[in-house]
């Protein structure tokens, strides 16, 4: 780890000033930035260590049902806030199929959307990555590319991004808060980061001092709050990145759909929200038939990027999947393993 | 730069000059106050041997910078018994045989005491699993650390509630 000064200030707009000097690095919980650092992939002069910065713990209903989250919430608080999971279950359950009870309890809600791909090859300061070091080309290309992308990558960058709190909250149409040097201003969060292109180094729609103060879900986003599911499929069933997940809610007319929100984690730069997939389920019968169809849109579009192609295949059913857990209801109780396809009865408890 | 950091260890305050912000507070535990019991498995966050409570949360001592903790306070394995009498924890682990070599065990029962208060899991074995999956064991003592972890909180709710024990029993 290379050394560096550490600074504390006490207020947003102290934050964002110091900020402002190159080679400064906001630190909220450290989960993501000092495992990058001890493996020399984040070097920063400056640490501006925000995690006592006032007002921005708070979880905040709003007049339209909505509600604000702060920045430094952490992801198991939010997770087990009773309201919050309530409304927006898809998110709390994607919160609790992420790391560990431990990193849960540490993490906060800014840092979760600004941790960086696990691509083997960003994190190895030997290999060449367009991300980690601009120009210097891409080891995953040839590599090993097993996890990468299947949409929105380019040439100079397949990596997905791998949160998963990002996925639902883009099906939810979540808005971010930043304050940047020229106030504040917001950023939808299913174009909050940036796909790869030209330029994979500029990861976020973010500029250098831009301190992400909280995030907004809209009150019309409650609409789904009975039948909404986060369905991720991983190596090992727990404390493991996905391989694909995906959040699937509906917003039903008796056996008819009025709304979907379909979204994809694991397979792109970004989540990946599937429109063209929720658009055609509008007005259309909540049955299997609709569900294997939005799911067969949803991946039309997807490519591999090397050795993972089975990766669509894996999408697409776990799309078709989703849809029916949503139909069958949000669990009344959180599944004891959240997001597994393999959890007993939804909810149930489980007999040794 | 020099910095100071205060901690209140094991309902002990300390207060540490530090030379170098780089410090962990698992390194600052074992390296600058001996307290060797947190121990550092991957020093990544991925194994969850380093974990101690923070105000009361267990997380992994490995990512977090001390210097950021400055004011908390910290219980390690070291603070956890009452002279010799053991934490219900650690006596359910020595019950349930929740540990061969015993390299991940301050991890696992500090993670044990984090997760029971935060009472998430009851007695089901798959929320206990789920809710402990942040503490690998390398000798897969896991059968044996989950009957420990159920085992600890009916013996710390009996403790806490020695009333409410009938009905426990026929839940
Ligand atoms: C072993 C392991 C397993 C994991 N598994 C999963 C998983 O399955 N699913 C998943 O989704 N995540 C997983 N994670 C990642 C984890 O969710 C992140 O590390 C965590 O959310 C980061 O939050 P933090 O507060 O620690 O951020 P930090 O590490 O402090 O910061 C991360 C980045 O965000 C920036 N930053 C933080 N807050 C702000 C802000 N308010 N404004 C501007 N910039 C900011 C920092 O400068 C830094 O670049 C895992 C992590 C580990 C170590
Ligand atoms: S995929 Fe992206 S992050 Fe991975 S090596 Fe290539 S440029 Fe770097
Ligand atoms: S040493 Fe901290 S999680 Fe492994
Ligand atoms: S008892 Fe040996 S690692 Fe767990």
């Amino acid at each position: 780890m290379n050394r560096f000064d550490y600074l504390r200030p006490t207020s947003v707009a102290d934050a964002v000033a110091l900020a402002a000097e190159p080679g400064s690095a906001y630190l909220a919980a450290g989960t993501n930035l000092v495992d990058l650092m001890k493996i020399g992939v984040s070097r920063p002069a400056r640490l501006i260590d925000i995690g006592r910065l006032p007002g921005l713990d708070r979880i905040d209903w709003l007049p339209d049902g909505g509600v604000r989250i702060g920045a430094l919430v952490r992801n198991s608080d939010l997770a087990y806030d009773a309201r919050f999971a309530a409304t927006f279950p898809a998110v709390a359950e994607a919160l609790l199929s992420g790391a560990s009870a431990q990193l849960r309890n540490a993490a906060t809600v800014g840092g979760n959307l600004l941790q960086r791909t696990r691509c083997a090859y960003f994190q190895d300061t030997a290999s060449a990555c367009n991300r980690r070091h601009p120009g210097s080309g891409c080891d995953a290309l040839q590599g090993e590319n097993r996890l990468h992308a299947v949409f929105g990558w380019s040439e100079r960058c397949i990596a997905t991004h791998p949160s998963d709190f990002c996925v639902p909250l883009a099906a939810l149409d979540a808005v971010v808060e930043v304050e940047g040097r020229a106030g504040r201003r917001e950023i939808p969060l299913d174009i909050f980061h940036r796909l790869p292109g030209d330029a994979p180094e500029r990861e976020t729609e973010l500029d250098g001092a831009d301190l992400i103060v909280a995030l907004r879900i809209p009150g019309a986003s409650a609409a789904f709050s009975r039948n909404a599911r986060y369905l991720k499929l991983r190596e090992r069933t727990s404390y493991a990145f996905a391989l694909v997940s995906a959040a699937a809610a509906l917003d039903l007319d008796g056996g008819t759909i009025r709304g979907a929100r379909i979204t994809l984690g694991g397979v792109a730069a970004r989540p990946w929200r599937a429109r063209a997939a929720e658009d055609a389920l509008a007005g259309r019968p909540a049955d299997e038939r609709s569900f294997a169809e939005a799911a067969g849109i949803a991946l039309a579009d997807a490519r591999p990027s090397g050795d993972n192609a089975f990766k669509i295949e894996l999408a697409r059913r776990l799309v078709a999947r989703a849809l029916a857990l949503a139909l069958a209801g949000t669990p009344a109780v959180m599944p004891a393993l959240p997001a597994s396809p393999f959890a007993a009865a939804a909810g149930a408890d489980h007999a040794a | 730069m020099s910095l100071s950091v205060s901690l209140t260890v094991n309902g002990r305050l300390r207060t540490i000059i530090l030379d170098d912000p780089r410090v962990t507070l698992l390194d600052l535990l074992r390296e600058r106050l001996a307290l060797t019991g947190a121990k550092k498995g991957c020093d990544r966050g991925q194994c969850g041997a380093c974990t101690v409570l923070v105000d009361g949360r267990r997380v992994n001592a490995c990512l977090a910078l001390a210097v950021s903790l400055d004011g908390s306070e910290i219980t390690t394995i070291e603070g956890l018994a009452d002279g010799d009498d053991l934490h219900p924890v650690q006596a359910a682990f020595i019950a349930c045989d929740g540990m061969q070599c015993g390299y991940c065990t301050p991890g696992q029962i500090m993670s044990a005491v984090g997760l029971i208060a935060e009472g998430r899991a009851g007695n089901d074995p798959e929320r206990v699993r789920e809710l402990m999956s942040g503490n690998i064991c390398r000798c897969a003592a896991y059968q044996g650390i989950t009957e420990a972890v159920i085992e600890a909180g009916r013996a710390l709710a009996e403790r806490t509630a020695p009333s409410e024990r009938t009905e426990r029993s026929l839940a």
